[in-house]
């Protein structure tokens, strides 16, 4: 019970950090085919300026509390995929240093420099988040002893190439999106028309990636022994259907809501597929790391529990404030404050 | 000759690039201090700018605003390089360390997670409210940010120095399923080893901090720019930087005697004390010769000083190397010369304090002073590296002192894929540190022109 508890506790810390940092991945990604001229990049840059860092505690606190549940899991996936959680680091690296450093020097060739560490460093992560989670979804060679048996080669197959270009999709909707809520002006009007136009393209994939699943996995399997489980695959529809209507309303809060639900429904699908699976093996289900071989003593768990409990609710609770206080929609006149990035 | 040096070179290299452990280990090594270049400034210069806004907040005087500002800047810059490199560190005990993680994460994983969930977001997302927040929150509330930032990053470095401590005095735990496992969780935070490094390392930190803004106000004082703002802001460093400069000795002197009660080796290897005895005195000088278990050259001893210092008895039996097994012990001269390094500069420290407190009133009337204090900046830098070159070599050949060896802790990952992340990251790092150092130089040089 005690486990269970820590895998819907640990898919929705995964899941929060997609939706959270979602947005300023797709948003980072998308700047150069957003931002007209240097002001408008400012812009882009602003309207992620108060939440990035903060976003991205997600991943150290989704990692971490994989580490502190579940340290073999943990252990194996972080090794096993190594080199792609390396690039990703690197990627992640460059991208935070770009908000702080841009606009310290007084050069374009400086700003664009740390430009293409934004874009770079947001859609690779996009990218690498994506095909790790459905090689999870999928399981990794991994034999008895927890060893990888492959290279990062293994993990560019079809499916996490897929959950791939799904994740950047989903990112980029859910960025635009973003951009349209704290914009004004042409700026907006062109946020919420690319978010239309790639909700196509995301929407379309997410059905192939749906099916795909069907045919490289065997997360349905549980779905078939617990029909209830069903409901599920109704979050991400309904959030797909209702982020259209919103965009096509032109209410891009709204928007940007059904857009995160989608994401975290996404996740979820995956992630209620492999349990009790942490990260299944592809070479023999007996190898894979479930909730049962590879969590934390009950100690561990049900003080780590208390402080999730207490914690979560708090930091989600501050956070939320931040969002209100600081979601302004952004005009020029934003950009002259000291404090801007 | 020469061919045959290049050679041996090579070879060299490649045995290096042969040994998955090995990189794994320069890997740590280079994320870690890198890290922790600039989280020290982060500990302290968040206190000290959000004293200075609470001057602002009380006095309505608009100079300590400025100086709130100008601090804050050089922090923001400093901050940045501290955030990107802590994630390495996370992710690095599962890439690198898988072992480790399986056979420690009961415990160590937790302390982890609960650093982030309870400081880490504290941490981040107020420092966003701090920057944004100037005109939309009152003086009050937005002084309250800084604090909070101030507050949760002292905390941050309270749960990671309390998984630190675990590595080095184990305790709370038991080994069951084949690993350690959490017994009692409220031994595991009041781990008395544990506190002294926390002590230690935070008000090392805060001394850092102190002297980096007396040697940024000391630098424009010499040059006559803002007299009254600089002022200020060394009348307010130097008291804070005098008290932890005067704490981080006389505790680091009890931390010390903590060290040769639970970790024997790595206090031998401190002093390169060779021959288990009574009395032990202490050399003023000495070079140790690991080869030939010996000391090349020792000389101006104190007789039984290091028998007083390590238990307060100048009668105490002091263990040496020779009497512990080979296999056990650390490598000797890097933990000695690191430990004289940061000793050294941590008996300069309270002296040039003590200076800068007693003119802080007119410290623009005494350029030698000045002069000293621009030029001793890097100086806490380097003893804080040294010192924790001390504390993690010196407790080599253990990840877990007693419990698991580093050799035992490494992940099953190649040899290729850790030298191309050593690579890249040792690149990654050399030119995101030459950037920020360039900034912090380019920002504090300018003064506080550059931001109001």
């Amino acid at each position: 019970m005690l486990e269970s508890t820590w895998f819907v506790i640990w898919a929705i810390l995964w899941g929060l950090y997609f939706v959270l940092d979602g947005f300023d991945l797709g948003l980072g990604s998308m700047m150069p085919f957003l931002a007209r001229g240097e002001k408008e990049r400012r812009i882009v840059y602003n309207a992620m300026g108060p939440f990035w860092d903060g976003n991205e505690v997600w991943l150290i606190t989704a990692g971490g509390v994989t580490f502190a549940a579940f340290p073999a899991a943990y252990a194996v996936m972080f090794s096993g995929m190594y080199t792609a959680l390396m690039l990703l680091l690197f990627a992640l690296i460059l991208r935070g240093v770009a908000f702080e450093f841009r606009n310290k020097v007084d050069s374009p060739a400086w700003r664009r420099i740390w430009d293409w560490a934004l874009v770079l460093g947001s859609f690779l992560p996009a990218l690498l988040l994506g095909v790790a989670f459905a090689n999870i979804f999928m399981g990794i060679p991994i034999d008895a002893d927890g060893v990888f048996q492959g290279s990062i080669l293994t993990l560019l197959n079809p499916y996490g190439l897929a959950g791939g270009a799904l994740f950047v999709l989903l990112f980029l909707v859910h960025g635009c999106l973003w951009l349209a809520v704290r914009s004004m002006g042409e700026l907006r009007d062109r946020a919420g028309r690319m978010a239309g136009r790639l909700w196509f393209a995301s929407a379309g994939f997410a059905v192939l990636f749906l099916l795909l699943t069907a045919v490289f996995t065997r997360v349905y399997d549980n779905y078939l022994a617990f029909p209830v489980l069903w409901l599920i695959l109704v979050l991400p529809l309904f959030g797909l259907v209702l982020t259209r209507i919103f965009i096509s309303a032109g209410k891009w809060a709204k928007a940007w809501g059904a857009s995160a639900l989608t994401i975290m429904g996404t996740a979820m699908i995956g992630m209620a597929g492999i349990y009790p699976a942490l990260l299944p093996s592809s070479l023999n289900p007996v190898y894979s790391l479930t909730i049962h071989n590879s969590s934390s003593s009950p100690l561990t768990l049900k003080i780590m529990l208390g402080v999730a409990l207490v914690f979560v609710p708090v930091v989600l609770i501050y956070q939320a404030w931040v969002y209100k206080k600081f979601s302004h929609q952004l005009d020029f006149a934003d950009l002259e404050y000291d404090g801007a990035y | 000759m020469e061919g045959a040096l290049w050679i041996g070179i090579f070879d060299c290299f490649k045995e290096v690039f042969m040994d998955a452990l090995l990189l794994s280990r320069l890997q740590f090594a280079v994320a870690t201090m890198f890290h922790f270049i600039f989280v020290p400034l982060t500990l302290g210069l968040s206190i000290l700018v959000a004293v200075m806004e609470t001057r602002y907040v009380k006095s309505g005087d608009e100079t300590y605003k400025r100086m709130a500002k100008f601090w804050g800047k050089l922090f923001l810059i400093n901050f940045a390089l501290g955030i990107v490199t802590g994630i390495t560190l996370e992710f690095q005990f599962g890439t690198n360390w898988s072992e480790y993680s399986k056979y420690v994460g009961d415990i160590f994983g937790s302390l982890l997670a609960i650093e982030a969930t309870a400081a880490f977001f504290l941490e981040s997302t107020f420092i966003a409210v701090w920057v944004f927040g100037w005109n939309k929150l009152s003086p009050k509330a937005h002084a309250a940010s800084i604090w909070a930032v101030a507050f949760a990053s002292s905390l941050s470095a309270v749960w990671i120095l309390l998984a630190n401590g675990f590595m080095q005095n184990p305790v709370g735990y038991v080994l069951r399923n084949g690993r350690a496992e959490l017994d009692s969780f409220a031994a595991v935070v009041s781990n008395g080893f544990a506190w002294q490094q926390i002590i230690h390392t935070l008000s090392g930190a805060y001394l850092l901090s102190g002297f980096f803004v007396l040697g940024i106000s000391a630098y424009h004082l010499l040059r006559k720019n803002e007299v009254d703002f600089f002022r200020k802001s060394v009348r307010m460093a130097a008291g804070f930087t005098l008290i932890f400069s005067v704490v981080v000795i006389v505790q680091g002197h009890i931390h010390g005697g903590e060290v040769a009660r639970v970790q024997p080796a790595k206090l031998a290897a401190m002093e390169s004390h060779w021959e288990t005895r009574t009395h032990a005195p202490q050399y003023l000088f000495a070079i140790p010769d690991p080869e030939n278990e010996r000391n090349l050259v020792q000389a101006l001893p104190i007789p039984g000083g290091l028998s007083l210092l390590a238990y307060h008895d100048p009668a105490a039996e002091v263990t040496g190397l020779r009497d512990i097994p080979e296999k056990n012990r650390p490598p000797v001269s890097l933990t000695y010369w690191s430990f004289r390094i940061m000793i050294a500069l941590g008996f300069l420290f309270p002296v040039l304090a003590a200076l800068a407190w007693f003119w802080r009133k007119s410290p623009e009337e005494h350029p030698l002073l000045l002069k000293s204090l621009v030029w001793a900046i890097p100086l806490p830098y380097i003893a804080i590296q040294a010192g924790w070159v001390v504390a993690e070599v010196g407790r080599q050949p253990w990840i877990v002192y007693g419990v698991m060896r580093t050799s035992e802790a490494v992940s099953p990952v190649g040899p290729g894929q850790v030298g191309f992340s050593l690579l890249a990251l040792t690149l990654i790092y050399a030119l995101l540190g030459a950037v920020g150092i360039f900034l912090l130089f380019k920002y504090g040089r300018k003064g506080p022109q550059s931001v109001v």
